[in-house]
């Protein structure tokens, strides 16, 4: 039988794939937006799981919204990439200091 | 064989894609790939909400995320030059302390959400189908009732994201020249085309030869 903890560890572990990978690709931003949506896949699989164990509606609406937010949140990131690069040259983050953070 | 034995093996059949090409997602060389891998984890991830009979979702994602995302992704990885090689710096420097805050975070998980304790919630009957309705009605109602205010202002997160993406890459050219709709609509004609009265004048017939073709 499948149970709630199925998923949830799943959940967490692709999670923490995506931690580690924002940890060890600290120079390529394309990869890094890539890890971000691995984060929120881990979440809607969260979200999903408890929806369908619990038998409340709200957490695939949830996901609905997320998924909306997640697409027009990548659009907007590859197109400031899409700018950086055009006026940098480079998506290395080491390179990225003109605002001296 | 019992449908749950199946729908296990199906589980951890399909989990496995999903972490092995993650897995693959952030530690492949080539960025390219990786976005493909990417690809895979989204459409496993898909199969497996499958298997929670969350169907509109699964195929949402594998529509929005596969057929939209993941192309745009494909698009900017191919249209920008990127040193690869120079893209891998720190990776090996940065891995032992990714490694360790992953496996730290993801025992902490655990031990936090109880695996003991969720494991006594067993997939029941679909609660769509309790309702008599499919998973794609169960979810639209809810949508058009409970949930419209956050819906349109989904929709206009999407309107923006648009004028957003479009506002910040497009380039004004120097070199091209732009017409600006409210000059020529106010133009007055008097001061573009002066009418001289002249007398009419009776031109010369033309030969035969010279007559133009029609």
């Amino acid at each position: 039988m499948i149970s709630l903890a199925h998923y949830i560890v799943l959940g967490a572990v692709l999670f923490c794939i995506a931690v580690a990978g924002l940890f060890i690709n600290r120079k390529n931003v394309i990869v890094l937006l890539m890890s971000i949506e691995l984060m929120l896949l881990a979440v809607n699989m969260n979200f999903v799981a408890f929806s369908r164990f619990l038998g409340d509606v709200s957490g695939q609406v949830f996901v609905f919204f997320i998924l909306t937010v997640a697409a027009a949140e990548a659009a907007i990131g590859l197109a400031i990439l899409v700018l950086l690069f055009r006026n940098r040259s480079t998506i290395n983050i080491a390179d990225i200091d003109s605002m001296k953070g | 064989m019992n449908p749950q034995t199946l729908q296990l093996i199906c589980f951890y059949a399909f989990s496995f894609v999903t972490v092995a090409a993650a897995l693959s997602v952030i530690s492949l060389k080539n960025t390219v790939h990786a976005v493909l891998a990417l690809v895979l984890t989204f459409f496993s991830a898909a199969c497996l909400w499958l298997l929670l009979e969350a169907e509109f979702l699964a195929l949402a994602l594998i529509v929005v995320y596969v057929g939209a995302v993941m192309v745009l992704f494909l698009f900017v990885v191919m249209m920008l030059d990127i040193d690869q090689e120079k893209m891998r710096e720190g990776f090996v420097r940065f891995l032992p302390v990714g490694l360790i805050v992953a496996v730290v975070m993801l025992v902490e998980m655990l031990g936090l959400v109880g695996v003991r304790a969720m494991n006594a919630h067993v997939l029941g009957q679909n609660p769509a189908v309790a309702a008599g309705l499919s998973n794609t009605a169960w979810l639209g109602h809810a949508l058009y009732t409970e949930f419209l205010l956050p819906f349109e202002i989904a929709a206009l997160i999407l309107t923006v994201g648009v004028v957003a993406a479009v506002a910040l890459t497009l380039r004004e050219r120097r070199d091209a020249r732009y017409e600006t709709p409210s000059q020529q609509v106010n133009v007055d004609p008097r001061s573009r085309v002066r009418i001289v009265k002249m007398a009419a004048v009776r031109p010369d017939e033309p030969t035969a030869s010279q007559e133009p073709q029609p």
